[in-house]
């Protein structure tokens, strides 16, 4: 079965609207791209479009958290956390605003809107920002869960969910919790460590890798800040040897998240798959993927390359 | 006159004393505009808002925003005279562990929300006023704004916004001294005609003399009376009003008094009695 992450956080957040009547839902013209129109439709008092004026809508959502709201502002990642970045710092971060900015149409799996509007930075950015929760969920489950999960949770998050259609990996029973990696394949040799739709890429490689005699650990880390710093010396100890797998640039996302906690408590040799410091374009998003190496074969590659290196 | 306009009158001038006081400690921070707004803002806080002594987290309370947030000295001083904070904490004014930041943060109480980096705050108000309205609440949202603050374009993303929702339980209050921090806000980026921007926009709009206690109530008080759209106060005022040698000059901007120009502010003002012990 295929379904958006966008579309599950859309379907979620309408669930949610009836369990929790404080949940309003602003959106800056792009309602049915980010799927919060299904909220609009039940709740249509509680919904809010403000425009095309993003930094406005993330003010506008940070005052209603201010009178007892549990706002969800939402737009495409680029403008979310990039036109919006000073009032994501300013009026969520800097004052810990009980506001939730989960954004759609994350990385290059845009697709044919191109390079303008894919961003590959956007968890870089959210990420250097004390105060903040980064999330970039893998599948539709886990977006339903996320969503349940920083509607109970007080103060700012960033969510990035994406366009297109995917598989869902998880079942009913699959645990989110922020701050917590979860260990989807165990191994020792070496760890891969993804995140959104590079989750499902890294349990493609883990087969190939497991069919070659290589035993690899994957960990799903969907919560990005806080990071599971535990899991990640846990493996680096077990393993020596870490993959990052993320549809970002490799500077500041995951890969630098899981750098930073690698490189102070248990340096090992540490690889990656993703943006090479370069913009997207325009394709199909499958084709992009490929494109820019986002694929269970590169992940592959990499990991043959620094399971030698190690040995 | 009538009573309560010489009792705010007199009240904003004491608060302008506070205001340099802490200036004059704290050898940093903006005293032009804190005194351009100290009369609107003591008009707002002692007598237009449902504002509770003693209690800044009141639930009833309506909200002020300041989003002209670089006058935290004429907010500090009217929260002391509240009873938010005490007088003596003024002298902490931007020093490392005090509650009373360079920009209000809200670890102070009575702040409402974190401002400062301009443009934000009439935002934020909007989603105030919009929450508040969904609650069935009678309270409203006061915003003060500066004009040089209006050259940042989300003001007028926000100022939309509150004529779309008919935010009738929105009042701003563009604090109109004519001075930025590079000089005359007309030759820096004009913004004029302020009210005819406003309007334009859907808004009701009032122009009066923001140092007239006088206009500055009855503005307030013919707002709270206008419905299904928000009512800025386009308040004309002069920049470091009160202090001869700091009116309309654009270095008190952000430059604070030295003691010996603070002594000479006490002479002009004839107080003759003021308890220098608490600058030590």
């Amino acid at each position: 079965m295929k379904k958006a992450t966008r579309q599950a956080y859309g379907e979620a957040l309408e669930k949610l609207g009836h369990k929790n009547s404080n949940v309003v839902v602003l959106d800056a013209d792009l309602s049915g791209s980010t799927k919060t129109s299904i909220f609009k439709k039940s709740f249509p008092e509680r919904f809010f479009n403000m425009g095309i004026a993003e930094a406005n809508m993330v003010d506008t959502a940070a005052g209603l958290s201010q009178v007892g709201k549990i706002p969800f502002a939402s737009t495409f990642s680029m403008f979310g956390a990039g036109r919006a970045f000073e009032q994501v710092r300013q009026s969520m971060a800097y004052q810990m605003a009980n506001v939730k900015l989960v954004t759609t149409h994350g990385g290059i799996s845009v697709g044919e809107d191109g390079g303008s509007h894919q961003s590959i930075e956007d968890i870089a950015i959210m990420r250097a920002i004390p105060n903040m929760t980064v999330i970039v969920p893998a599948d539709a489950t886990e977006t339903e869960k996320v969503i349940n999960v920083i509607a109970e949770y007080v103060g700012p998050v960033y969510v990035r969910c994406s366009r297109m259609d995917t598989d869902v990996l998880f079942d009913e029973n699959y645990h989110f919790e922020i701050g917590k990696g979860n260990l989807l394949k165990d191994g020792d040799d070496i760890t891969i460590i993804a995140n959104g739709l590079m989750v499902e890429e890294a349990l493609k490689a883990q087969q190939i890798l497991s069919e070659k005699n290589i035993s690899v650990a994957v960990i799903n880390m969907a919560c990005v800040k806080p990071i599971d710093k535990e899991l990640v010396i846990t493996y680096a100890k077990k393993t020596g040897a870490i993959i990052t797998a993320e549809e970002h640039n490799y500077v500041g996302g995951l890969y630098g998240a899981v750098s930073e906690v690698v490189s102070k408590h248990y340096p090992v040799r540490m690889d990656y798959v993703a943006m090479e410091d370069q913009f997207g374009k325009s394709g199909k998003p499958e084709d992009l993927m490929r494109y820019f190496n986002l694929t269970a074969d590169a992940i592959v590659k990499k990991a043959e390359a620094l399971y030698s290196s190690k040995k | 006159m009538e009573d309560r306009v010489k009792r705010l009158t007199e009240l904003a001038n004491e608060l302008r004393v506070d205001i340099l006081a802490m200036l004059v400690k704290s050898q940093s921070g903006h005293p032009g505009g804190s005194l351009s707004v100290i009369d609107v803002m003591t008009a707002l806080y002692f007598e237009i808002a449902k504002i509770r002594k003693g209690d800044p987290n009141w639930v009833d309370r309506d909200r002020v925003v300041l989003s002209k947030g670089h006058v935290t000295p004429a907010l500090f001083s009217v929260f002391a005279k509240l009873g938010f904070i005490e007088k003596k904490e003024l002298m902490t004014f931007r020093q490392i562990n005090s509650r009373l930041q360079g920009h209000p943060d809200k670890k102070c109480p009575g702040v409402e929300v974190a401002t400062g980096s301009l443009g934000h705050g009439l935002s934020m108000a909007n989603g105030m006023a919009i929450g508040l309205k969904m609650d069935g609440k009678p309270n409203r949202v006061f915003a003060i704004l500066g004009d040089g603050e209006i050259q940042e374009g989300q003001v007028w993303e926000a100022a939309m916004a509150a004529a779309h929702y008919k935010l009738d339980n929105l009042i701003a209050v563009v604090d109109h001294n004519r001075l930025q921090i590079d000089g005359w806000v007309e030759s820096v980026m004009t913004v004029s005609p302020v009210d005819e921007k406003f309007r334009a926009f859907g808004w009701e709009v009032l122009t009066i003399d923001g140092h007239d206690m006088n206009q500055i109530l009855e503005a307030f008080e013919y707002a709270l009376t206008i419905k299904n759209r928000p009512t800025v106060i386009v308040a004309h005022t002069v920049k470091g009003k009160g202090v001869s040698f700091m009116e309309n000059q654009a270095k008190f901007h952000g430059t604070a008094p030295k003691m010996d120009e603070f002594k000479k502010a006490l002479e002009e003002w004839n107080i003759t009695n003021f308890d220098f012990s608490i600058f030590e």
